[in-house]
C-alpha cells in the first residue's frame, strides 16, 4: 500500500496556518464530554496533556515512574533549538527547516519539518512564561550556543540541564491542570496493551506497578508519547525503564512502525568500563563547541598519557576531515569518524575504544572559570564516573546508542494509521528523517505537545461522538485476559537466565551487527541470532515472585520480550534499506572517502511496517517523500 | 572486593520490615552502587529468592528516582551525589554497608527500598507554577531578566525532587523542596504576580501531607545531592511574611 501523510498542499510557508484554519473545532461546552488518554509525561506527553486540560478536555495521563517529573526528557543536557535569530547571524525559519531536512539526510517530510521550525519560536516564549530559567546575558537577554549540524547559534539552554528545566516547566503546567481537575495522573502504571474496537483506538490496558493489578482505561482518543527504543541495544544513554513496549503493543494492534532502522549513535558518551555496566552516560554535544576531538597519529602513542603526546603527533580528525564544520559535524558523521579511528587501532583508554575530547585550548583561551560555567556539571559527572579530571587531562569519549528517529508512523496530524491513536515526541517517526540534529528532540516534543496536538486531536474529536465505547466492552475484557496470560507465562517458565543476562545478549547482537556499520552479512546474521535469543527467552528465562506485587524483574522481562520481537523488525528494515543515509550506514553503500551513499531513486520513502502476527513476515508500506522546497543533494559538511 | 550488606526488606506497605544480610563478592571499584545491587539481585534471582526492590531510572543523577539511605546518610552522604552516581571506589574491601529506604511518615514504603513520594507532587500541584495558558504569551525577550537573577533562579531550580531533604530532616520537613520552587519563581517577573498565593498554598499543602516544620537543623542541605542551599528557606520565610502582610 502507498501511504499518504495527508500534508497540506500549496506554499509551505502558509501550510500550517491554512491547515489550522481547515481543522474542525469542538465547541467549548462540549470539550469536557471527551476523554483523552495521554500515555507518557515527558516533554511530548506532559506538553500535550497540559494544554488539552486547559482547553477543557478530560485528560488522563500515565507514566511508569513514580512522578510525571521523572520522564527521561529530564536527562537532556545541551539545549533546545529555535529560529529566533536573536544573535542576528542569519538564522530564519527557512534555515532551521533546511538544516533539519539536510541533517536528516533528506528522509523526513517537508511539511512536518516546516511546522516544527515555525512553532519553535513559540516554544521559547512559552517556557519563559512558565519560569524556565534559561541562560541570560548580562543585559538580561536570552543567550544562545551552537550545536552540531548548524552554522548559526540557535540553541537555548539552562546550564547543562535544559531538558530538566523544560520538563519541569511542562510538569508545572500539568500540575496546574491536576489542581484544576482537568487532568488525572496515574503514575507507576505501565501500558501493556492498546485497545482497538472496530479499527479505532478506544483505550489502554495497564499494569499498576505497585499492586500488580491489571487496569483498563477508555478514551475518545489515545495519545502515545512514550519515548524511544534504543534500549534494544541494552547499553544506551536512555534510562533503565525506557522501552519499546507501548509503541510495540500498538504496532501489534495494527499501528505501522516506520523506519525502525534509523537509530542515532551519539558521539560523545563516556566509554564502557566493564561487563557490569548497566547504562552509558552521555556528555552533551555542546561540549564540542569548546572541546576538540583527537587521537594519536601513531599507534605506538596510544598507551601514553595524553599529555606526553606532542601537538604534531595528534590527529584532530574531525577538523581534518570536515574543515568547515570541524568538531561540530553532525552526530552520525562524528560517531562514524570516531569508530574509524578506533578501527584503525588509534583509539585510547581501556580496550582502545575511545577518543579524546580536549579542552586545553579553550581553557587557555577563555580560562577554566568560563569553561566551568558552561559545562561545570558535565565535568563533575565525568569525574564521578571515571575518576578523572577533565580540566587537567582530555576526556575520553566513545559513541553510544542514544536516540530513535524511527517510531510509529503518523500523518501530518500526528495520528497513526489507527484512527484515534496519536503519537508524539520520540515515539513517532516524523521530523528527523534518518538523523536527528542536536537540540531538536526537545523542540519536537514541545512542538508536538504544546502546539500541534491541541489542534489535531480536536479536529479528530470533532468527528466522533464522545464516550461511545467504555471499559465494559468485550475488547477491554479480552485485552485484560491477554495481558494476564502473558504475565502468567513469563512467571511460569522458571528457567536459568535472568532477564538482564538475556537483554545483554540481545544488546551485543544488535550493537555488533546492527550498530554503527551494517552490512548484508551482519544483518543476516542478526536475523538468525535474534530469534534464537527470543526462543531461549521463552524457554529459559527466570522471573521471580508473583504478578500481584511490586515486581521489577517481571517489568524487565516484559520489556525484553518486546525488544526481542522489535529487534528483529529493526534488523529487517536495515536489511531492506539498501542505501546509507544518516544514522543508517550500510558498508556496501559508501563513497570512496567513506561517506554515506544515498539512493534517492529507490529509497526516497518512509518504510512503514505492518505487523502480521508472531513469526509472520511483516508487510512493508511505503510513503514516498517529495521535496518541493529543498533540493535533494549529497549531504556535505566538508 | 567483598562487601557485607545489611538491607531493609519489607514485603509491602503494611508488612513488618527488617534488615537482612547479603554478601557481594565480586565488586569492582568502577561499578556504580546500583550496579553492585544489580549483581546481588542477579544472584538472588538465580537462587529463586526475592530480589531487593529499589527505585532507579536515569542512573545519571537527574531523574530523582533513586532513594536510599546508606550507612545512615541519604544518597550515601557524598557531596552533590545521588545513589546512582555513587561509585564503589569510595568503599573498600570488607566494608559493611547498611542500606535503608527514605524514612519519613509522608513517604510510605511500597516495598523494600521503594517509597511513595506522591506528596512532593501534591506540594507542586498546590501552586508550584505560573498560571500561564499555552499560547498567547509574550516574546521571550520582552521582559529582561538580569543574569544574576536568572542564575539565582536556576540555582534553586536544580532540585530533582528526590526527597532526601525530608528523609534526612528530624522533623521530616519538606521545606528545602518547597522553598526552591518558591524562590525560583519569586525572583522572576513571570512568577511575581502569584508569589503570595503560591507560597501560602504550597506550605499549607506540605502541612496537610504530614511534613513537619523547619527548625534549622540544615540536615536537608547536607543531604541534598544537588547542593540546594538553605538560603532558599530564608527566602521562603520572607516571601511567606510578605504574603501575610496586608
Ligand atoms: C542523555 C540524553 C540527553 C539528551 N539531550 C538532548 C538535548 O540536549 N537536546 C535535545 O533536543 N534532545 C536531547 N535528547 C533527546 C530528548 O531528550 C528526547 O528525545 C526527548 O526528551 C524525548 O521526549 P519524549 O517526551 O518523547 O519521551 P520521554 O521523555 O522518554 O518520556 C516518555 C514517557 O513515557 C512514559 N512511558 C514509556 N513507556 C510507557 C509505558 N509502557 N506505559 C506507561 N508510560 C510509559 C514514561 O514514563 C515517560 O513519562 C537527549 C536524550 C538523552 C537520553
Ligand atoms: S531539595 Fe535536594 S534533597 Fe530535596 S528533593 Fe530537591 S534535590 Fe532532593
Ligand atoms: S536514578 Fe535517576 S537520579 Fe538516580
Amino acid at each position: 500500500m502507498i501511504l499518504d501523510g495527508k500534508c497540506p498542499t500549496g506554499p509551505i510557508e502558509t501550510s500550517w496556518d491554512r491547515h489550522r484554519f481547515d481543522t474542525k473545532l469542538v465547541n467549548p461546552a462540549n470539550k469536557r464530554k471527551y476523554k483523552v488518554l495521554v500515555v507518557g509525561t515527558g516533554l511530548a506527553g506532559g506538553a500535550a496533556a497540559a494544554p488539552l486540560g486547559e482547553l477543557g478536555y478530560n485528560v488522563e495521563a500515565f507514566c511508569y515512574q513514580d512522578s510525571a517529573r521523572r520522564a527521561h526528557s529530564i536527562a537532556a543536557q545541551g539545549g533546545i533549538n529555535a529560529a529566533k535569530a536573536y544573535p542576528n547571524d542569519g538564522d530564519s525559519i527557512y534555515r532551521l527547516f533546511y538544516d533539519t531536512i539536510k541533517g536528516g539526510d533528506f528522509r523526513a517530510r517537508e511539511a512536518d519539518v516546516w511546522r516544527l521550525s515555525q512553532v519553535s519560536n513559540n516554544i521559547i516564549d512559552q517556557c519563559v512564561a512558565q519560569g524556565v530559567p534559561f541562560a541570560r546575558d548580562y543585559a538580561g537577554y536570552l543567550d544562545n550556543r551552537s550545536f552540531g549540524g548548524a552554522q548559526v547559534s540557535r540553541t537555548f539552554y539552562a546550564r547543562g540541564q535544559t531538558g530538566q528545566q523544560l520538563l519541569l516547566g511542562a510538569y508545572s503546567a500539568l500540575s496546574r491542570q491536576v489542581k484544576a481537575g482537568t487532568v488525572k495522573l496515574f503514575v507507576r502504571r505501565e501500558m501493556l496493551d492498546l485497545v482497538v474496537v472496530d479499527g479505532v483506538a478506544r483505550g489502554i490496558t495497564c499494569r499498576n506497578l505497585c499492586t500488580g493489578e491489571i487496569e483498563t482505561y477508555w478514551g475518545d482518543a489515545v495519545v502515545l508519547a512514550t519515548g524511544g527504543y534504543v534500549n534494544v541495544f541494552y547499553l544506551s544513554t536512555n534510562a533503565m525503564g525506557c522501552s519499546v513496549t507501548a509503541t510495540w503493543k500498538a504496532a501489534k494492534k495494527g499501528a505501522y512502525f516506520a523506519n525502525p532502522c534509523y537509530t542515532q549513535i551519539h558521539p560523545t558518551c563516556i566509554p564502557q568500563t566493564g561487563e557490569h555496566q548497566s547504562k552509558l552516560t552521555l556528555m552533551s554535544e555542546s561540549l564540542r563547541n569548546d572541546g576538540r576531538c583527537w587521537v594519536p597519529k601513531k599507534k605506538e602513542d596510544c598507551e601514553k598519557p595524553a599529555g606526553q603526546i606532542a601537538e604534531e603527533d595528534r590527529d584532530y580528525y574531525l577538523e581534518r576531515k570536515y574543515p568547515s564544520f570541524g568538531n561540530l559535524a553532525p552526530r552520525d558523521i562524528a560517531s562514524r569518524a570516531a569508530k574509524e579511528q578506533c578501527d584503525d587501532e588509534r583509539g585510547v583508554g581501556p580496550g582502545k575504544r575511545g577518543v579524546y575530547l580536549d579542552f586545553k585550548d579553550s581553557i587557555n583561551r577563555l580560562g577554566q572559570a568560563t569553561i566551568a560555567e558552561r559545562y561545570g556539571n558535565l565535568f563533575e559527572m565525568y569525574e564521578k564516573i571515571t575518576d578523572e579530571n577533565g580540566y587537567k587531562q582530555p576526556m575520553r569519549i566513545y559513541p553510544a546508542p542514544h536516540y530513535s528517529m524511527g517510531g510509529l508512523w503518523v500523518d501530518y496530524n500526528c495520528m497513526s494509521n489507527v484512527p484515534g491513536l496519536f503519537v508524539l515526541g520520540e515515539a513517532n517517526f516524523s521530523v528527523h528523517g534518518a538523523n536527528r540534529l542536536g537540540a531538536s528532540a526537545l523542540m519536537q516534543g514541545l512542538a508536538d505537545g504544546y502546539f500541534v496536538i491541541p489542534y489535531t486531536v480536536g479536529g479528530y474529536l470533532a468527528t466522533v461522538k464522545p464516550g461511545q465505547v467504555k471499559t465494559d466492552h468485550a475488547e477491554f475484557k479480552k485485552s485484560v485476559e491477554d495481558v494476564n496470560a502473558d504475565i502468567k507465562k513469563l512467571l511460569s517458565i522458571n528457567g536459568k537466565k535472568t532477564p538482564s543476562e538475556l537483554h545483554r545478549e540481545l544488546g551485543k547482537v544488535m550493537w555488533n551487527n546492527v550498530g554503527m556499520a551494517r552490512s548484508k552479512e551482519s544483518l543476516t546474521e542478526a536475523l538468525k541470532l535474534i530469534p534464537k535469543i527470543r526462543e531461549e527467552f521463552w524457554n529459559n528465562v527466570k522471573v521471580t515472585g508473583v504478578g500481584e506485587e511490586f515486581n521489577q524483574q517481571l517489568e524487565n522481562a516484559g520489556r525484553l520480550a518486546d525488544f526481542l520481537e522489535f529487534g528483529e523488525l529493526l534488523a529487517k528494515d536495515a536489511l531492506n534499506r539498501e542505501e546509507s543515509c544518516g544514522g543508517h550506514f550500510r558498508t556496501e553503500h559508501q563513497y570512496d572517502d567513506g561517506e554515506a551513499k544515498r539512493d534517492d531513486e529507490n529509497f526516497c520513502y518512509a518504510a512503514a511496517w505492518e505487523f502480521k502476527g508472531a513469526g509472520k513476515e511483516p508487510e512493508l508500506h511505503k510513503e514516498p517523500l517529495k521535496f518541493d522546497n529543498v533540493h535533494l543533494a549529497v549531504r556535505s559538511y566538508k | 572486593m567483598k562487601l557485607k550488606l545489611h538491607v531493609w526488606r519489607q514485603k509491602g506497605p503494611n508488612a513488618p520490615g527488617k534488615l537482612e544480610t547479603y554478601e557481594a563478592n565480586h565488586v569492582s571499584p568502577d561499578q556504580s552502587f546500583l550496579e553492585m545491587l544489580d549483581e546481588v539481585n542477579e544472584v538472588l534471582v538465580k537462587e529463586g529468592k526475592d530480589p531487593i526492590a529499589f527505585d532507579h531510572d536515569c542512573r545519571e543523577g537527574i531523574c530523582g528516582m533513586c532513594s536510599q539511605i546508606i550507612n545512615g546518610m541519604a544518597h550515601g552522604g557524598q557531596d552533590r551525589t545521588t545513589v546512582c552516581q555513587l561509585h564503589m571506589r569510595s568503599f573498600k574491601d570488607g566494608d559493611e554497608i547498611f542500606i535503608e529506604p527514605w524514612k519519613a511518615k509522608a513517604f510510605p514504603i511500597i516495598k523494600d527500598l521503594a517509597v511513595d513520594r506522591g506528596n512532593y507532587d501534591r506540594i507542586i500541584q498546590a501552586g508550584g507554577y505560573t498560571s500561564c495558558h499555552t499560547g498567547g504569551v509574550a516574546d521571550g525577550n520582552a521582559l529582561l531578566i538580569g543574569k544574576e537573577i536568572a542564575d539565582y533562579s536556576m540555582d534553586a531550580a536544580e532540585c530533582i525532587g528526590c526527597g532526601a531533604c525530608a528523609a534526612s530532616c528530624p522533623n521530616s520537613s519538606a521545606m528545602l523542596f518547597a522553598s526552591n520552587k518558591v524562590a525560583q519563581l519569586a525572583v522572576l517577573p513571570q512568577g511575581q504576580v502569584e508569589a503570595k498565593r503560591r507560597v501560602v498554598a504550597m506550605l499549607d499543602e506540605a502541612t496537610a501531607c504530614g511534613f513537619g516544620n523547619c527548625t534549622n537543623h540544615y540536615e536537608c542541605q547536607a543531604a541534598c545531592p544537588k547542593g540546594i542551599n538553605v538560603k532558599f528557606i530564608a527566602k521562603l520565610n520572607r516571601e511567606y511574611l510578605k504574603a501575610l502582610l496586608p
